[in-house]
């Protein structure tokens, strides 16, 4: 296995997924560089959440290639993906909102496994993640449940650091919070990415692609329609026509 | 002018957690009035309370004047009252027209008839309604093949079927492209205005907001904590702080 | 009766609360993470005691009698775990993703294999076990002898509960029951083996239910009885405490058991000169502080609103009338049947099985009726079958009254029966519901075959033969075969009608329903009544066609029975369950007649409908219809 610096960390190549019967993504392709920011965007349905749910194996899916840093997942299940160095961070959070936020971080402290041949991130210890999310510190024996949207999504983050992933899958991380947290949002996605985190995020919020990414891939009906620098989205014609 | 909903003094509490601490507001006829504010500020609640899902802790609602507080959310679906859900709701194995000649079945009461095809009833004025959202061209196909777009058009078609006087409406335009979101918000602008409806909604898509409400209040921890113009609400101090934020998104808003 | 006799029933009915609560604890936490009710719960009670009793005195022999008999509950217990983990990674698993009612279908045809398997092991007499070495004594406690073993068993519930709670609070693998409880993708996007989570959660609940029969060894014998009895008490006391709570599981387990022993301590009692033997009457009592808790907790003491469950698979296609090549086969079966007594001289034996046809097309249809249009899918139809019977029987026999007026009084015996029972279950959704009903479905066939007075006990009631012109085999037949057609025409209409848009219209959206004015409760409330009603007519003819009815006719069997025959013809079409109950009863007739064994070859045939077609048969052709790219 090369793991030289042009392996990209996360390469797809000609993924289909359903939910049920219907086909959701026609054969998609993309990829992320080590360290690199990589923005999804695209109208809702597009196929954004599937391709991270995809890529998680939590819908049905098929691939010519899907790996992480060279290494082959296409039939590993959902687990496996995690341990091999995948954050997950979905739409809606999906905060356990019955354990507290220790709680919840203790759970996904074990996400990857380096003794499984795991590629482990950047280390993220408490006192960096509170630094990160001052918000959490102060919180730490609250339910999840009794959270605001706002300190549910910054959770969402935190559980998937501290299990200490390569790659970090983050689906709409503004959506349906208020715009004072999206900005919070986009000063911990920097950080993140200064760590030497890659980060693949679906937005539709454009504040927060420009800020923090490096290059965009348009989808559209389960296909990648455009792609190109953060640059080149705003002025791009397939982008605008898609949008409007 | 009395208001069409007029909220007094609402008080609701989850265990330790006070959910809504004295909200009071009111919508006039003909009225757009947004309600904003960071999640788990209270909107759902407070919309729930007005809907009739939730029984507050105390104060009242009132509906053209009547005290409705606690009602069953059927009964104020009677008094004139009509809703959109965030995630919109039809019934999917009925086609668009017999989604709406249920909701108008359902509003004159006729619920319980045993023997009449309920397909042969109101049809017409059913057709009218899909007509005035849009949706006439889709009346045959099944509710659960179109398209979410459509859904939430046939949401609202049914929404109207009572001939409501106020409609509350969670999150209009969540889950559309942006281009649909404008003509979605600006159909009931046109409707708000033809009808002399009054709206109350949420709404997390700031264009909506600043670009079609007539009047905007917003919730933070459960309290009122501005009422105002599109304008006043952009520039107070207390909402930038607490939900607009300073800089790009607040520009993003202008 | 005294205070002593009320403290010796108080500990009785903890000990029997100790047992209760472990098979509903297990129930509850299996559900909790699988989101499957498992109806196969009571069976692992009830193979846990016949194991134990097996296991006991031959683990005795080499190891001493007085471990022997703990080693032998503690083997039990663990036999049980291990089957349980089996049964989850060879069953289960497939099933995860299949809609509610399948999994429901499928435990339970898990419950028959299991019934008949320790029926082929262990034969059909009760077996009775060892008593407890150490513990065989009683101790004097105010001039009244309490047996140890009902102490023990007493003390053995609240341990549960403590380590159960410890368990869940304080350790990882707890932390993790409680995540994936929530939201199991979750737990596995974090890294961890859900599957292997899954199964060890199953193999726990097994074993506790398991654990609970095996304690049972020194108080009751192993019987094949006990698999559906307890089943129906640990969803009695699951509904009672709330769905997925631990605590609540043990306090309904207490109150529901208390309730049965003070009924026993109080015997015969008069009240204003009627006599009651009120220890008659246990089942009465769990009836009522089910309703009791309900009425001011519709989600049980600790429970809270459950979200509605994904229905699974796609939307139904929107109602049509007959095209006209269906109208004219219905037209040419309608003739078939109503030319059968012609053809019964050609062929004696047809009228006969027509006859059963008809009484199962009703029943079946009445069933589809609320499981259909109304998305009730209920696992205790038998029930208002049940008191159409013996309603009618109870008419002809007792009263003896003219033979439509005895009709009627089934009717509306059925009729009351689930205005009653409905009122509770309308307001529940999905496995709520199905249990609920299940429930009830349990306290009328216990009433039936306890309260002999009316009921005739498990003899029933004979000699129930209709008076002329229906004396005849071509009386009755003509008579069934027209109240069958009207019953069929009417439930047909009413599902085009606004009643039965509403009815549908509350299925497909609860939310959209009460958002226009549709008054769901009342509608459902209604529908189910009504359902009642035609199953009870259905019992009626049953009843008339045979000339006696007992208990065993009304069981739980005949209930999955309905459920089969609808999902044979597809759920999605109103003609489907007409077809499938003429499917089921020819199938009932040729293969199940051969063998002792029938259970066991019901549950393999469940089994493979549900395992062959895992979204329903009709789910399977509807595909064209669905909705693409529905889900972002």
């Amino acid at each position: 296995m090369s793991t030289s610096a042009d392996t990209p960390m996360l390469e797809i190549d000609g993924l289909e997924a359903w939910y049920g019967e219907a086909k959701i993504l026609f054969g998609l392709s993309l990829a992320v560089a080590p360290g690199e920011a990589v923005a999804l965007v695209g109208r809702n349905g597009a196929g954004k959440s599937t391709t991270m749910k995809a890529v998680m194996g939590l819908v049905r899916r098929r691939a010519r290639r899907l790996a992480l840093h060279g290494k082959d997942m296409a039939g590993l299940p959902t687990y496996a993906v995690a341990r091999l160095g995948i954050g997950y961070v979905p739409e809606d959070r999906r905060i356990f909102t019955d354990l507290t936020v220790g709680e919840n971080l203790d759970l996904g402290s074990r996400a990857v496994r380096p003794g499984d041949g795991g590629l482990i991130g950047p280390d993220w210890p408490r006192e960096a993640l509170f630094a990160l999310f001052p918000n959490l510190a102060a919180l730490q024996d609250r339910l999840g449940g009794q959270m605001s949207g706002g300190e549910q999504q910054m959770l969402a983050v935190a559980r998937a650091l501290v299990g200490r992933p390569a790659l970090l899958l983050l689906d709409e991380p503004s959506e349906g919070v208020a715009p004072i947290i999206v900005e919070q949002m986009i000063g911990a996605l920097a950080a993140l990415k200064a760590s030497g985190l890659s980060l693949l995020i679906s937005e539709q919020n454009t504040a927060l692609c420009s800020a923090v990414c490096d290059r965009a891939y348009v989808i559209e009906q389960g296909e990648v329609r455009w792609q190109g620098s953060m640059d080149a989205l705003d002025s791009a014609v397939e982008p605008t026509r898609i949008f409007g | 002018m009395t208001a069409i909903l007029e909220v007094r003094e609402l008080t609701k509490h989850y265990g330790g957690v006070r959910a809504l601490d004295g909200v009071s507001f009111s919508i006039a006829p003909g009225e757009l009035l947004a309600l904003i504010g960071p999640n788990g500020a209270g909107k759902s609640t407070c919309f729930n309370i007005v809907n009739g899902q939730l029984r507050p802790d105390s104060g009242t609602v009132r509906i053209l004047g009547r005290d409705v507080t606690g009602l069953p959310s059927r009964r104020i679906a009677h008094l004139g009252v009509g809703r959109t859900f965030q995630v919109a709701a039809v019934f999917g194995s009925m086609t668009a027209l017999e989604n709406v000649q249920a909701a108008l079945i359902a509003a004159r009461g006729a619920v319980f008839g045993f023997w009449r095809p309920a397909t042969t009833i109101a049809r017409d004025e059913a057709m009218a309604l899909l007509e005035q959202t849009g949706m006439a061209g889709e009346a045959e196909r099944p509710a659960a093949a179109l398209a979410y777009g459509d859904v939430k058009r046939l949401e609202l078609a049914m929404a109207l079927a009572g001939d409501p006087k106020l409609l509350l409406m969670d999150e209009p335009t969540a889950g559309m492209a942006a281009a649909e979101r404008g003509e979605m918000i600006a159909l009931v602008q046109k409707l708000t205005r033809s009808r002399g409806l009054a709206v109350l909604f949420t709404e997390h898509s700031m264009d909506v907001v600043f670009g079609h409400a007539d009047r905007v209040i917003v919730l933070a921890r459960g309290r009122l904590i501005a009422d105002g113009t599109v304008d006043e609400v952009r520039t107070d101090l207390r909402v930038r702080e607490v939900y607009l934020g300073g800089t790009a998104a607040a520009e993003a808003a202008g | 009766m005294s205070l002593d006799a009320l403290l010796f029933q108080a500990v009785n009915g903890l000990a029997s609360a100790s047992g209760l609560f472990l098979v509903a604890a297990g129930l509850s936490i299996i559900f909790g993470v699988t989101r499957i009710v498992n109806m196969a719960h009571g069976s692992f009670y009830m193979l846990g005691l016949y194991l134990a009793v097996t296991l006991a005195p031959k683990i005795g022999t080499w190891i001493g009698g007085p471990f022997g008999f703990w080693a032998g509950i503690l083997a039990a217990a663990l036999v049980v775990a291990a089957l349980g983990a089996l049964i989850e990674m060879t069953l289960l698993r497939r099933l995860y993703g299949a809609p509610e009612l399948y999994q429901l279908l499928a435990t339970f045809a898990l419950l028959l294999v299991i019934n008949d398997a320790a029926l082929f092991l262990w034969g059909p007499e009760d077996i009775l076990g060892p008593r407890a070495p150490g513990l065989s004594g009683s101790v004097m406690l105010l001039g009244r002898r309490l047996p140890e073993y009902d102490i023990f068993l007493a003390l053995i519930g609240p341990a549960v509960l403590i380590g159960l709670h410890l368990l869940l609070a304080r350790t990882r693998f707890g932390r993790l029951i409680r995540a994936a409880t929530q939201d199991r993708e979750m737990v596995a996007a974090l890294g961890i083996n859900e599957a292997l989570l899954f199964t060890m959660v199953f193999a726990l609940g097994a074993g506790i239910a398991g654990l609970g029969g095996a304690l049972q060894m020194a108080r009751e014998p192993a019987s094949l009885t006990l698999d559906l009895s307890v089943l129906g008490d640990a969803f009695v006391v699951v509904v009672v405490g709330g769905m997925g709570s631990i605590r609540g599981a043990y306090l309904a387990a207490v109150l529901v058991a208390e309730a049965k022993a003070l009924c026993t301590a109080l015997g015969v009692v008069d009240i204003f000169g009627f006599t009651f033997n009120m220890s008659r009457l246990t089942l009465v009592a769990e009836f009522l502080v089910m309703a009791l808790v309900l009425i001011v907790r519709p989600h049980g003491l600790f429970g809270r609103p459950q979200p509605p469950a994904a229905r699974g698979g796609p939307a139904e296609p929107p109602l049509r009338p007959f095209s006209a090549p269906a109208r004219l086969l219905a037209l040419a079966a309608v003739a078939l049947f109503a030319a059968m007594p012609l053809i019964g001289t050609l062929v004696s034996y047809a009228p006969v099985l027509a006859l059963d046809m008809l009484v199962a097309a009703l029943f079946a249809a009445s069933l589809h009726f609320i499981m259909g249009p109304g998305g009730m899918a209920s696992f205790g139809h038998a029930a208002y079958f049940g008191l159409g019977a013996y309603g009618t029987a109870y008419a002809v026999t007792a009263l003896s009254l003219p033979t439509p007026l005895a009709f009627a009084t089934g009717i509306g015996v059925a009729a009351f029966g689930a205005v009653l029972f409905g009122w509770f279950c309308v307001r529940l959704e999905g496995v709520y519901f199905a249990m609920l009903t299940l429930a009830f479905a349990q306290i009328v066939w216990s009433v039936a075959f306890q309260w002999e007075e009316v009921t005739g006990g498990s003899n029933g009631l004979f000699d129930v033969w209709p008076e002329w012109p229906f004396d005849s085999r071509t009386g009755l037949y003509l008579a069934a075969f027209v109240v069958t057609l009207a019953g069929l025409l009417l439930l047909r209409r009413l599902v085009f009608a606004p009643f039965g848009m509403a009815l549908r219209a509350a299925r497909d959206s609860r939310l959209r329903a009460e958002a226009s004015g549709i008054p769901v409760a009342r509608v459902r409330w209604l529908a189910f009544a009504l359902a009642g009603a035609v199953c009870g007519a259905a019992g009626g003819l049953f009843a008339f066609a045979k000339g006696s009815i007992s208990p065993e006719a009304i069981s739980v069997g005949r209930s999955i029975d309905g459920l089969v025959m609808v999902l044979i013809g597809g759920v999605q079409s109103l003609i489907g369950p007409v077809v499938g109950a003429g499917a089921f009863t020819l199938l009932q007739d040729s293969v199940m007649r051969e063998t002792d064994y029938w259970r066991a070859l019901l549950g393999l045939i469940i089994l493979a409908v549900v395992l062959l077609f895992p979204f329903g048969i009709a789910g399977g052709l509807s595909r064209g219809l669905r909705r693409p790219g529905g889900a972002r």
